[in-house]
């Protein structure tokens, strides 16, 4: 196999990021073709979020960045540096799921599972913009996230049972969220 | 699939970035939001030597009312955009053209000026551009120049920006009062590419059609203006026989179209006219003309 000399280039100077991940400070050197889910995965051993295709089709690797979802093969790790993100292993903790997670268990929303922490980043922003969302806006938000297991309709089924839950406990007078 | 090896800048002036690329020229790439530039260095199509981040150029992210015309600064996102009351009131067509782009977590990091450099054929941005006749800023090492979309997209992947350029802002001019807008596109699955597009524009004065504009994507290797189409319109009146007639233009302007597994040529062909009537005929109705 030939190599181009691009191949052959020795590796680029490493810098040093900050970020916060999950509430979590982390410093870290990192060459600058390193993608951000590779950094996630390799170099913090978050191994929840997961790549599919790696470039930007499947949304398996979906994060939140600030708060909002990306694709996390679509960034390098140097272009997170001084951000704040959220994996899925910041949302839900052992023995005590996030109730979008809850809602996916409970529905069937997965079967493998390998899309499942990617759609669950996805539906986490859909609610905050759409509390109350139709199965239309469900569709369309979702439309970035493949699922080849369930036929989507199981999936709908947990975001609308997600979506309940989750106004029921923002309601007033509800019982305070056990996140809060 | 993991990129080749580059160095990394992240400059934090327009100026910084412009003589970056001065010293490195063609060598060097620049990295808008990624979301197309990403998989094509995880496929290796790119290979550039020096990644220049723009990500941490404040100045370039902004949407504002400049004199009556909209302009945007290169690096606001496309969520900067959908969510901007100002692009959604006074330019419809191109609040509309945004939410028709990629999935929200695309739009959540790509960017206005990202979609105009990469000229992707099949993207709606470029459309956009050209039917509402938007303007390029450009900056270089110590200079500066404007260009307008119908000098601006000149090929596939291919745009008038040289080697030491940056896009900075692209501006919206004003839409005269009364004008009618249309742009819609056929996907296999609601923001995959678009098998073809069209973004149309329409006045309608005194029961005719004074003017029009009609543009198609992802049937030419850039946006394509049916000029003759919008020709035929102007002094009819509007109507599905006035529709048909601009629908076969588009059909004939669309010379050759890519065929590949999604779509033939053919049918890329019978897109192109059945969207352009549609367009007329939505962007007449929001014109106050009865159709």
């Amino acid at each position: 196999m030939t190599r181009s000399p691009a191949e052959e280039r020795p590796s680029a100077a490493a810098r040093r990021i900050r970020v916060t991940v999950n509430g979590l400070a982390h410093e870290a050197l990192v060459e600058p073709r390193t993608t951000l889910a590779d950094f996630l995965r390799g170099d913090l051993g978050l191994g929840g979020t997961h790549l599919g295709c790696e470039h930007g089709v499947c949304g398996a690797c979906t994060i939140l960045l600030e708060g909002r979802t990306v694709r996390a093969c679509l960034m390098l790790a140097v272009q997170a540096d001084g951000r704040r993100l959220t994996t899925i292993e910041g949302l839900g903790h052992e023995g005590e799921l996030h109730p979008i997670q809850q809602a996916f268990v409970e529905e069937h929303g997965l079967q493998c599972g390998f899309c499942t922490p990617g759609f669950v980043m996805s539906v986490h922003e859909l609610l905050e913009l759409h509390p109350d969302p139709s199965d239309e806006e469900i569709r369309e938000f979702l439309g970035g996230n493949l699922c080849r297991c369930t036929g989507y309709k199981a999936i709908l089924r947990s975001v609308r049972l997600a979506a309940r839950r989750l106004r029921e406990a923002r309601a007033p007078g509800a019982a305070p969220a056990e996140e809060a | 699939m993991k990129p080749p090896v580059f160095e990394y800048a992240s400059p934090r002036s327009v100026a910084e970035a412009a003589a970056l690329l001065g010293a490195h020229g063609g060598e060097a790439k620049l990295l808008a939001g990624g979301q197309s530039l990403m998989p094509l260095l995880a496929m290796r199509l790119a290979r550039p030597s020096l990644l220049v981040d723009l990500g941490r150029i404040a100045e370039l992210d902004y949407v504002r009312d400049d004199g009556g015309e909209i302009a945007i600064g290169a690096m606001a996102t496309k969520t900067t955009v959908e969510r901007s009351a100002l692009v959604r009131e006074r330019q419809p067509l191109f609040h509309h053209a945004t939410r028709l782009i990629g999935h929200p977590q695309i739009r959540n990091r790509g960017t206005v000026g990202g979609s105009m450099a990469q000229a992707d054929p099949a993207a709606e941005y470029p459309a956009a551009a050209l039917a509402l006749g938007a303007t390029m800023r450009i900056a270089r090492e110590g200079g500066e120049r404007s260009v307008e979309a119908a000098d601006f997209f000149l090929s596939a992947l291919t745009t008038a920006l040289e080697p030491g350029e940056v896009l900075t802002e692209v501006r919206l001019p004003r839409l005269a009062p009364g004008t009618g807008w249309s742009v819609l596109e056929v996907s296999r699955r609601h923001g995959d590419f678009a098998i073809a597009g069209t973004a149309v524009t329409l006045s309608v004065e005194a029961g005719r059609i004074a003017s029009a504009r009609i543009v198609l994507f992802g049937v030419a290797p850039s946006p394509l203006r049916v000029r003759a189409g919008e020709e035929a319109l102007v002094g009819e009146r509007p109507g599905p026989a006035a529709w048909e007639l601009a629908a076969e233009k588009a059909r004939t302007a669309a010379e050759e179209p890519l065929s590949d597994p999604h779509a033939s040529a053919e049918y890329r062909r019978h897109l192109a006219a059945v969207l352009v009537a549609r367009a007329l005929t939505e962007a007449a109705r929001r014109a106050g003309a009865s159709s």
